[in-house]
């Protein structure tokens, strides 16, 4: 009997793992963001009024419940602001995503076609940054791209340019830095996909009759999609909340919701409309993260069946 | 031998712990707002460790400190920020018999700072100054002519800002300093809670914003140094700093502070403990050394904003104490005017025309 429900919980225990981290670590803070964001602004230590005491008995729940508000979402609503950011951390986020993938795809191709003897080099070369925090290298993309930085005094030596350009506080050196922040993490996902490809298919492609650029569009570009999408999704989610690398590369000009957050957190001491912001971003990156679990699960079914 | 080393080694730590405990002080205070050698100077005094960590906005250092828990024994608020933090319950009242040093505070700076903290009960001095503007004088002088003069036209004349955009223009990120200036330009009581009056400052900020590199509340002392930038509205020690910064690097960078003829915010720095302080003593320690005239005369020649220590004052650099930009005469000190702090729905206000501002959105 014991040894059975012990083995029956070894059994289960791939899956209680993950859901115990995603209950730990995912739905406790969203449940405690969630509450903050229904409760009423109070300036005090802390900025809100607790809605969330023990509840003693029904009619304590009940007018615990009264004391939740909705105030903090009319805000986010009456406001076209919280919108625009948002709109505008998507485009954002769209775009450093396109150019990741536009860097990154012919990076990993190259890696996955290198010899098998160097390909551990390369991928330790795409490694290796990580081992710097990537705040001493944005600060590092700061020292290069000031008007008396790095690029521009090279750029002046070279005569292509004679006066020195205006590179940082720009929305270019936001995209810069996301993309270089986040293109590992297209690269990875990628060569991994590219890697597994058995190269008798492509020799079966040629032998057919099949030109390289068509033996590369119809058979290796559809066998890497689930790399593609990883990465896709890896650089999106995270560059849609970025703020540190707009705050410390943009201008004034760059609105994120990300920023937004964070002045309502640091301006205002709203926590409520913070949390309000934060839950609505969640809800919203929810649909791209459902939709990749699915193509996910779609793409290894289709594997167990080739199987 | 080896239960020896145990005891040895519990023995160790808790010494360790012992001190850890009783013989430290965290002190969170605005960048480059100190000389490091004072932070020496206090260890080897006093035999406290102190923990030196920087911050550069009030709304950051209030978001810390209502969110509860700091961590922090001595922190540096505004005085028109600690107003409400007192009213909130973030400080506590100070223990004056463990200040004897505080017969040295300036009795005219007392009775600035007392608007804010009655009676001084909660916070002593640390610096003050104006928030007027920083010039590349070779930069702007090219550009505007040699008497470009001493008016906040230089910030907020669409006609003469437009002239400095290409040589770099950064502004404090901090609303409730810049909008009132703005309002104070247009002739509006700068101190108005007023939303209307608010989005007034509000509108005159969009209409340079164009101009504007960067709004920011500490790049600009390097920024300024190196000739990144030609024109800050930024805090008067800061750009001195930065004036120091460029003499010492003989890079041809000459730097010059402005309190604008129109009249400019006067701010003063206090140093209060948190109510949820851990290190208490230490703290009142930390705030009696501080008090002490060598020292904090240290602090101002190194960082160039002036103190609230009157017995201080002969032991200043001529080149500080006789700087009207920074002991700022009689005569000055009347145009300048003192903000109160914003209620939460003022701040609101303030906050959201700020993000226009800064966002254009």
């Amino acid at each position: 009997m014991m040894i059975r429900a012990v083995k029956g919980l070894t059994r289960r225990l791939p899956i209680i793992i993950p859901f115990f981290w995603l209950f730990v670590f995912f739905l406790t803070p969203f449940f405690i963001v969630l509450q903050i964001s229904f409760a009423e602004f109070e300036y005090g230590q802390p900025p809100y009024v607790p809605n969330f005491r023990k509840v003693e008995g029904l009619s304590d729940f009940f007018t615990q419940l009264q004391m939740m508000t909705l105030y903090s979402y009319e805000i986010l609503l009456s406001d076209n602001l919280y919108w625009k950011a948002f709109l505008s951390s998507l485009r954002i986020a769209a775009v450093a995503t396109f150019f990741a993938l536009l860097i990154g795809y012919p990076l990993a191709y190259g890696m996955a076609r290198a010899p098998r003897s160097i390909q551990p080099i390369l991928l330790m070369a795409i490694i290796l940054p990580f081992w710097t925090s990537y705040l001493i290298r944005i600060y590092a993309w700061k020292a290069i791209l000031q008007k008396n930085g790095f690029l521009n005094n090279v750029l002046i030596k070279l005569s292509v340019i004679t006066e020195p350009l205006t590179l940082l506080s720009t929305p270019f050196a936001v995209y810069l830095g996301i993309i270089y922040t986040y293109l590992p993490f297209m690269v990875l996902p990628v060569y991994s996909s590219l890697e597994k490809i058995d190269p008798s298919y492509t020799e079966a492609a040629r032998d057919l009759g099949a030109s390289g650029f068509t033996t590369f569009w119809r058979v290796i570009v559809p066998l890497s999609l689930p790399g593609v999408i990883a990465g896709c999704f890896l650089v999106f989610i995270p560059a849609m909340g970025e703020w540190v690398i707009p705050d410390l590369l943009g201008g004034s000009g760059t609105l994120m919701i990300g920023k937004q957050l964070a002045t309502e957190l640091f301006n205002n001491n709203d926590w409520p409309v913070a949390a309000a912001v934060a839950v609505c971003m969640i809800v919203v990156l929810i649909v791209p993260i459902v939709v990749f679990q699915r193509v996910q699960e779609r793409d290894q079914l289709r594997r167990q069946q080739e199987g | 031998m080896k239960k020896f080393a145990l005891v040895a080694l519990s023995a160790l730590a808790t010494v360790a712990v012992g001190t850890a405990q009783a013989q430290e002080v965290r002190v969170l205070n605005w960048s480059d707002y100190i000389d490091e050698d004072l932070l020496e100077k206090f260890t080897d005094e006093t035999g406290i460790k102190i923990t030196y960590d920087v911050f550069d906005s009030n709304e950051v250092l209030e978001a810390k400190l209502l969110a509860g828990n700091s961590g922090y024994d001595v922190v540096v608020p505004s005085a028109s920020f600690l107003a409400r933090q007192i009213q909130a319950g973030v400080f506590q009242q100070l223990d004056q018999s463990a200040l004897p040093n505080s017969v040295h505070l300036w009795d005219e700076i007392k009775a600035a700072t007392a608007s804010s903290d009655p009676g001084n009960a909660y916070s002593i001095n640390y610096m003050w100054g104006t928030t007027g503007i920083g010039v590349n004088v070779g930069m702007v002088a090219e550009r505007l002519g040699d008497d470009y003069g001493s008016s906040w036209d230089l910030i907020f004349d669409v006609d003469k800002i437009s002239k400095l955009s290409d040589c770099g223009v950064h502004i404090l990120d901090a609303p409730t300093e810049v909008i009132p200036a703005a309002m104070n330009y247009l002739g509006l009581d700068p101190t108005s809670q007023d939303p209307a009056d608010i989005e007034k400052g509000g509108e005159l900020l969009e209409s340079i914003r164009p101009y504007v590199t960067k709004f920011h509340s500490s790049e600009y002392i390097d920024a300024l140094a190196n000739g990144e930038i030609c024109l800050a509205l930024g805090w008067s020690g800061d750009v001195f700093i930065a004036l120091y910064e460029a003499d010492d690097a003989d890079n041809g960078v000459t730097i010059e502070y402005i309190v604008p003829d129109e009249g400019a915010l006067m701010w003063f720095d206090q140093m209060a403990i948190p109510t949820d302080a851990g290190n208490v003593e230490e703290a009142h320690v930390f705030l009696n050394f501080i008090m002490d005239p060598e020292n904090i005369a240290a602090a101002t020649n190194y960082v160039y904003y002036a103190n609230g220590n009157v017995t201080s004052q002969p032991l200043l650099d001529s080149e500080v104490i006789d700087d009207p930009a920074i002991y700022p005469p009689a005569e000055t000190q009347e145009s300048l005017y003192v903000l109160q702090p914003y209620p939460p729905r003022v701040q609101r206000v303030v906050t959201r025309t700020w993000t226009r501002v800064v966002t254009g959105s």
